[in-house]
């Protein structure tokens, strides 16, 4: 999902270069002074396990592959905006050092892979966590799910991107057919990624997981100590 | 499981993952790889003003062997990822946090 240079025009990719630049910001002053003992290291941690997983591309269907984008998992287990910077850290990265994303398309893959994936998948999954059961299982339905939708809503910030500053001329209706269908296939490998490690964390320290803080303020307390494992 | 051992095991899960199991993450064109060729706007493309980088591409120019390379590039990118992303929130967090570390820095 990494955007090259080339695809979208100047215009567009200085917009959204200011969008991710000004929501970047916002992220810093929420976070600042707000991230206790426990969430700061959980913040680094979480952007090196991104990284990680972000180089581990999976077969989706015959010649395509799809890689987890993370923004979901990083909001669900240390917050939006501690997530936000952590996204911005590992795509800043990838594009400075590893060439992966165009630097000038950097403000449009911060958008796509970073805004919308980690402030959509917090929103989805609070929303979900509202009618889920309030039990480690009904934390792993949502962070799943949540992540899933991320991935199609990524590749319509491309396609909205495309259709304001496409350097092609092909029409926006194909894009967003093409897009959104092989998405939804990457979407899959998201949300089964993302469930898995919000429950390996749920079933290690319960009280890592920011999104769950809410949820399960007694088994907090008592998981810790006894280590039952549900 | 005590905070320290969390982060020491994820750590080296994450070192492990970015060294060794990427060597057999696929190499086929991502999602939007794949619709741009298919749709015919791959070409428009241009090489990242960081291709020059020696870790372009995720491997690290001048190792012959692929493993070694691919594993080279993704210890150094959980290393740096882990020092900015480790960075940047140590510099947000709650000024009581860092008394301890301010403090000693100064001393």
């Amino acid at each position: 999902m990494h955007i090259p240079d080339g695809f979208i025009n100047a215009p567009v990719s200085l917009g959204a270069g200011i969008l991710a630049a000004g929501t970047v910001a916002v992220a810093l002053k929420q976070a600042r002074g707000k991230l206790d003992n426990q969430v700061a290291p959980m913040a680094g941690l979480a952007a090196v396990f991104i990284f990680a997983v972000q180089m581990l591309n999976f077969p989706i269907v015959a010649g395509t592959s799809g890689h987890l984008l993370g923004g979901a998992l990083a909001a669900i287990l240390i917050g939006r905006w501690p997530g936000l910077l952590a996204l911005t850290v590992v795509l800043s990265l990838q594009a400075l050092i590893f060439a992966d994303g165009g630097l000038s398309a950097l403000g449009l893959n911060l958008v796509n892979m970073g805004v919308i994936t980690v402030l959509g998948g917090w929103f989805i999954f609070r929303g979900m966590t509202k009618v889920m059961p309030k039990s480690h299982l009904g934390v792993v339905i949502a962070s799943g799910l949540a992540a899933f939708m991320t991935v199609p809503l990524s590749a319509l910030g491309f396609v909205v991107q495309y259709a304001l500053g496409g350097t092609g001329i092909f029409e926006t209706a194909s894009v967003l057919t093409a897009m959104v269908g092989v998405h939804v296939l990457i979407g899959i490998g998201e949300g089964i990624i993302t469930a898995l490690t919000v429950s390996a964390v749920l079933a290690t320290r319960p009280d890592l997981v920011y999104g769950a803080r809410e949820l399960l303020p007694k088994a907090n307390l008592t998981i810790k100590n006894v280590e039952v494992q549900s | 499981m005590s905070l320290k051992k969390f982060i020491i095991i994820v750590s080296l899960l994450c070192a492990f993952l970015a060294a060794g199991v990427s060597f057999y993450a696929s190499a086929d064109p991502d999602g939007l790889e794949r619709v741009a060729h298919d749709i015919g706007f791959i070409d428009d493309a241009e090489e990242s003003a960081t291709n020059g980088s020696p870790l372009a591409g995720y491997s690290f120019a001048g190792i012959e062997n692929e493993r070694l390379s691919v594993a080279v590039a993704g210890l150094t990118g959980v290393a740096v990822t882990g020092l900015f992303g480790v960075g940047l929130t140590w510099w947000v967090r709650k000024p009581q946090d860092t008394s301890d570390e301010v403090d000693t820095s100064r001393g």
